[in-house]
């Protein structure tokens, strides 16, 4: 393997040796020779630089690798057992975890959808039947009954083309006009809701303003008429009104939802 | 004193960069070390006898290096890469083992 050995005797190679004995001829003695090369002293000093170089490498290298690089083989197989069945754990757990937070997701985000639709839908409800106050554009339509003369009708009347207007909610004096509203009584002493009502009837609508204005004094309409009986009718756009005379739910007692 | 002062300085070298062994040089690497250690205690021995010869020393430094790298890439190839590692460490212990014998023998005269 090394240059100058001889196969005998055993535990006798030196490598790095000159010629063992007799040395070719002429050739200085190899003590004095190594004194005088200074290419050989770079030589030698880079040659064992490089193997404290390697040796620290491998030695740091082996100290991390060589920990399963050593192990026996039923060791590593039994390692690798190991490793498998906690990975394959470790996958089902994931995966349950996964489905769990896809289902929280899913859960969440539907309930969360039905929960503000539901809100929604109860905002409306409330506009229309009256439960809750409510704000916006409208106007305010005001009927003078100095005389006593306007009847039940007119006021149905009233309403009756203000919602035809697209009136969205309104109130007469502090009550609110809901979808079972009945105005009932005598001229000069209507009653709505059993409420009694004082001229002037001031009612507050929210609505486009323009629509039921126009709708309002519509030739031969309702306004028309309160003028003819003796009373009178003024209308008042409004960017901003507020109606917030509430009425009371009514609980169905005959009806029920049909909840097929 | 160079040989020590070199391997001194290399060993620092190594432990202070300590770099990573790249893939291709993992399984030469060990192998080459212990040729290389082969040819120092050689040089060593030979150094004691009166007979060492720095050029004899560098080309059997280079030589074994190269030889045993070229044996364990042999067996690679061949499928016996672990086999053949193993035998060229076995050889190389046993040279070592001779050499320190004939180290001890001068140091210690026995």
């Amino acid at each position: 393997m090394t240059g100058p050995e001889r196969p005998d005797p055993p535990g006798e190679e030196n490598p790095g040796a000159g010629p063992a004995g007799p040395g070719p001829a002429g050739e200085p003695p190899p003590a004095r020779r190594r004194r005088r090369d200074p290419l050989a002293a770079t030589l030698i000093g880079v040659l064992t630089l490089l193997l404290g170089f390697a040796l620290a490498v491998q030695v740091r290298n082996a100290d991390e690798a060589q920990v399963l690089a050593g192990a026996r083989e039923e060791d590593l197989v039994r390692i690798l057992d190991e490793l498998d069945s906690r990975e394959e754990r470790l996958r089902s757990q994931l995966a349950e975890q996964r489905a769990a937070l896809r289902e929280l997701n899913g859960s969440g985000s539907q309930t969360g959808a039905a929960l503000e639709e539901a809100r929604q839908r109860a905002e409306r409800l409330g506009i229309l039947n009256g439960t809750l106050a409510a704000q916006g554009p409208g106007m305010t339509l005001t009927v003078r009954d100095p005389a006593g003369t306007v009847q039940v009708s007119d006021l149905i009347d009233v309403v009756q083309e203000l919602r035809g207007a697209g009136a969205e909610t309104m109130q007469v004096d502090d009550v609110r006009i809901g979808h079972s509203t009945a105005v009932t009584g005598a001229p000069g002493e209507l009653v709505v809701d059993g409420t009694p009502l004082r001229s002037p009837y001031e009612f507050v609508v929210l609505g486009d303003p323009q629509g039921m204005e126009t709708a309002m004094n519509i030739p031969g309409g309702v306004v028309q008429r309160i003028e003819r009986r003796g009373g009178s009718v003024e209308i008042t756009g409004s960017p901003e009104l507020v109606v917030d005379a509430l009425r009371p739910l009514d609980r169905p007692q005959y009806a029920a939802p049909d909840t097929e | 004193m160079i040989p020590i002062l070199g391997l001194a300085a290399g060993v620092l070298l190594g432990l202070v960069f300590d770099p990573t062994v790249p893939l291709w040089l993992q399984p030469y690497l060990p192998i080459a070390v212990v040729a290389a250690l082969d040819a120092v205690f050689g040089g060593f021995r030979a150094r004691l006898d009166g007979i060492f010869d720095a050029k004899v020393f560098v080309i059997s430094f280079v030589s074994n290096v190269v030889v045993a790298a070229l044996i364990v890439f042999l067996g690679d190839q061949l499928g016996v890469g672990a086999q053949l590692s193993t035998a060229v460490v076995v050889v190389l212990g046993i040279r070592i083992f001779g050499n320190a014998a004939a180290i001890r023998r001068h140091v210690f005269r026995a």
